[in-house]
């Protein structure tokens, strides 16, 4: 069957749904919804349709983003406009399923909004509620509304025609044409897409490679994973394309095998691909075996070559001399979409958005103290405030901003004075962050700063390879200084001692990974000096979060020895009798805050310092 | 050793193919036996010695086994920012054991694990394939019950 029968054929059977004759139901069954309950809620549905004896057709689908709102379904019935609700739980999906489907109402219960997708995109206004009007979906366009799983779906939706525009192009226009793009590397550095494609193509060798970096270890972030499981389609057709360019006869995807389904997703999209003929080359998938290096280049084909994922000085860069030697071209998930996205819809549409030297969209994992935690897409160019407050929804549980963690453990802390920061390559950098591959962390006044940094440098002492003295050795003071400094062991010189030699690490480690380890450290030591300054004069934690530093309190005026407390403290740390006041044994306490969350009376404080003076 | 034969069959012995090996060793026996490593010296050509550099450099291989419920709690930054250190404190003191370890009746293995990937609903664990979102530490006693 020739693309444009195949296309035809994958249109009328992928809009039918959205004409809901029969009715059809979507559940976003990516990792995210999976773990609030949607495997659960699939089972609730499929035993409601066969009770019911009605007809109709369920569609796993990707996260369309608003993880806040999981377990997350879309309804769509007799060629209305289709509804999303969410959260769900058992008892509202049956009552959906029964007024939505059956009574042919809408259920008042979690709506998200309605939702109407033609061919010519997607209308309706759970696109234009607060969390997605500002937000700009191209890469995640089909993300929520395709099932990943069927190649059907993504050809429906103009799969595959970048490719076939790239095919008729020489090596020469492709590389134009992503040079008038504007895009660049979203793995974080930034580095132009076109010039490194460019420089491997040059390279005189009949052996080429082009590798697609998903091993995304930041923590905090899952944008490589959403994409992949929601939409793994535009990931390999980006790869594709690249090949094409560079003449590489074989890929590489290596993924982190923490992405079990990702991984799944993609194998049967390489298949699917293969059976309609559009793979002509082949296709190897990676597990990464867990280790954060590896999202270095040099270290990511070490791990492939089958050694121990150190990275190694550059130059030679990979382009050049890369996987075994050879020019090799390594790209991220998301830089990767990004391309066929260009060749699908057109430079125009791409580099009409954005600023003048970041082009396009970023997708970010919106995570921590937000009341609207997701998976985003935002114009480069926007400001943290918009993002937080505005997409956000600003701090959960009536808090303030503190600051946001940008770029992963790589990254930097940024006050909340800096939140009118726009997010781009190049503002990000001279406020001592990095883009990163698109983890934000939102950070309210419960958190302590210093903490915060201690986190990071265990994260990246941990994940240091140990080849180059100044991150192994560096990382590890580092840590120990920050330890001391949390568990009120610090002493002023202290400040100092951490500052030179995050200088040092920055200044002379080998990889990307030793050069950004100072970040958090020299970002929260530049904006909240006076947080570290109180930790290591007064052994008090300002925001009462380091455990040492701390302690639960029970206030003798307001607790009505109602015994709460003490049920629920895992660690039998609460002693009091029925009706009367209750204490907090100070050595057995766990500080998880357990009798905090559950008290009626508001009689349990978080008090700042060690505590083993007070009453 | 019949399983370990057929897990070398499906693969040529280029160094290329240890990571994998290794992965599909763990896969079927749930840790790194010491004789399969062997085995895999022999098969690739390659050291004891440096066949062991590789498997200990990457966070995924483990030497001991798991308990028949492995539980992983997220220490990616969101669940640590929401408590991930308490999660692992109670469970510690719960099945008295250390993280890294295994229960002496082998019913459970606790261990701190990178990023899941589930931030928006930290703080996670996961008790085998299943994940746990919003854990809380009073859940702990009554996720992990003990036979005695």
């Amino acid at each position: 069957m020739n693309f444009e029968k195949l296309v035809q054929k994958a249109k009328k059977e992928y809009y039918s749904i959205f004409r809901g004759e029969p009715p059809a139901i979507l559940i976003g069954s990516a990792t995210c919804g999976i773990s609030a309950g949607s495997n659960e809620i699939k089972k609730v549905i499929e035993d409601e349709i066969t009770r019911e004896n009605i007809e109709a057709r369920i569609i796993p689908v990707g996260c369309i983003g608003s993880c806040y709102a999981e377990p997350l379904i879309g309804i769509f019935k007799d060629n209305k406009e289709g509804i999303f609700y969410g959260p769900v739980n058992k008892k509202i999906v049956k009552e959906i399923i029964k007024k939505n489907i059956i009574e042919d109402e809408v259920a008042e219960e979690n709506i998200l909004g309605t939702i109407q997708v033609k061919e010519t995109g997607n209308t309706g206004s759970f696109f234009e509620s607060d969390f997605m009007r500002l937000q700009s979906r191209q890469i995640l366009r089909r993300c929520g509304l395709i099932n990943p799983e069927d190649i059907n779906h993504y050809l429906a939706t103009g799969g595959y025609t970048g490719l076939l525009k790239a095919l008729e192009m020489g090596a020469d226009e492709i590389i134009d044409t992503i040079k008038r793009s504007g895009l660049r590397g979203r793995g974080g550095a930034g580095f132009p897409t076109w010039l490194k494609w460019d420089l491997c193509r040059q390279s005189n060798s009949k052996e080429k490679y082009i590798i697609c970096n998903a091993d995304e270890g930041d923590p905090g972030a899952f944008m490589n994973r959403s994409l992949l499981e929601g939409d793994p389609h535009s990931v390999i057709e980006g790869i594709l394309i690249g090949a094409h360019t560079i003449k590489a006869k074989k890929a590489y995807i290596y993924c982190r095998a923490e992405y079990p389904a990702a991984l799944e997703k993609l194998e049967k999209a390489i298949k699917d691909l293969d059976k309609i003929g559009l793979l002509d080359i082949e296709i190897v998938i990676k597990r990464g075996a867990g280790a954060f290096v590896c999202g270095e280049e040099t270290a990511l084909i070490a791990s492939i070559e089958g050694r121990r994922g150190m990275p190694r000085t550059r130059p030679p860069f990979p382009t050049t001399k890369g996987l075994w030697g050879k020019p090799t071209v390594i790209n991220n998930v998301e830089t990767f979409a990004a391309v066929s996205l260009i060749f699908q819809e057109g430079v125009e549409q791409f580099s009409s958005i954005g600023t003048g030297s970041s082009k396009g969209t970023k997708t970010f994992s919106l995570v921590g103290d937000v009341k609207r935690t997701g998976l985003i897409e935002v114009p480069l160019g926007t400001t943290l405030k918009r993002v937080i407050f505005d997409i956000g929804g600003g701090i959960k549980n009536g808090g303030n901003l503190k600051a946001v963690q940008i770029g992963g453990p790589s990254g930097g802390c940024l006050p909340a004075s800096m939140m009118d920061t726009e997010i781009d390559y190049d503002s990000l950098t001279s406020a001592g962050a990095i883009m990163g591959s698109g983890g934000l962390v939102v950070l309210s006044d419960d958190s302590c700063m210093v903490e915060i940094a201690r986190y990071f440098l265990e994260f990246t002492q941990r994940e240091s390879c140990g080849k180059c003295v100044p991150c192994r050795l560096g990382t590890q003071q580092m840590l120990l200084i920050l330890n001391d400094i949390v568990q009120g062991n610090g002493s002023p010189e202290d400040i100092e001692t951490l500052h030179e030699v995050a200088e040092a690490v920055k200044a002379a480690s080998l990889c990307g990974l030793g050069q950004t380890a100072p970040n958090p450290v020299l970002t929260t030591l530049k904006y909240f000096r006076e947080e570290y300054v109180e930790h290591v004069m007064n052994g008090r934690c300002p925001a009462a979060y380091c455990r040492e530093l701390m302690h639960y309190f029970i206030d003798e005026k307001l607790c009505t020895g109602c015994m709460v407390c003490s049920k629920v403290c895992p660690a039998d740390a609460i002693v009091g009798l029925e009706d009367e006041v209750h204490f907090i044994d100070q050595e057995k306490c766990l500080k998880c805050g357990s009798c905090m969350d559950v008290c009626k009376e508001g009689a349990i404080l978080k008090v700042p310092g060690p505590g083993k003076s007070i009453e | 050793m019949q399983k370990l034969r057929e897990i070398l069959e499906s693969y040529q012995g280029k160094r290329e193919d240890i990571i994998p090996i290794l992965q599909d060793i763990q896969g079927k026996y749930g840790y790194l036996p010491e004789n399969a490593l062997r085995e895999l010296s022999k098969f690739t050509g390659v050291s004891e010695s440096q066949i062991y550099g590789i498997a200990t450099f990457y966070a995924q291989f483990r030497f001991t086994p798991k308990g028949k419920k492995h539980v992983m709690v997220c220490t990616g930054t969101a669940c640590h920012v929401k408590g991930s250190d308490q999660i692992i404190d109670a469970i510690q003191r719960h099945l008295k054991i250390k993280e890294g370890d295994t229960t002496p009746d082998n019913e459970y293995s606790l261990e701190a694990v990178g990023c899941i990937g589930c931030c928006s609903l930290a703080p996670c664990a996961m008790i085998n394939e299943k994940v746990i979102s919003r854990i809380k530490p009073r859940q702990i006693k009554r996720l992990l019950p003990q036979k005695s």
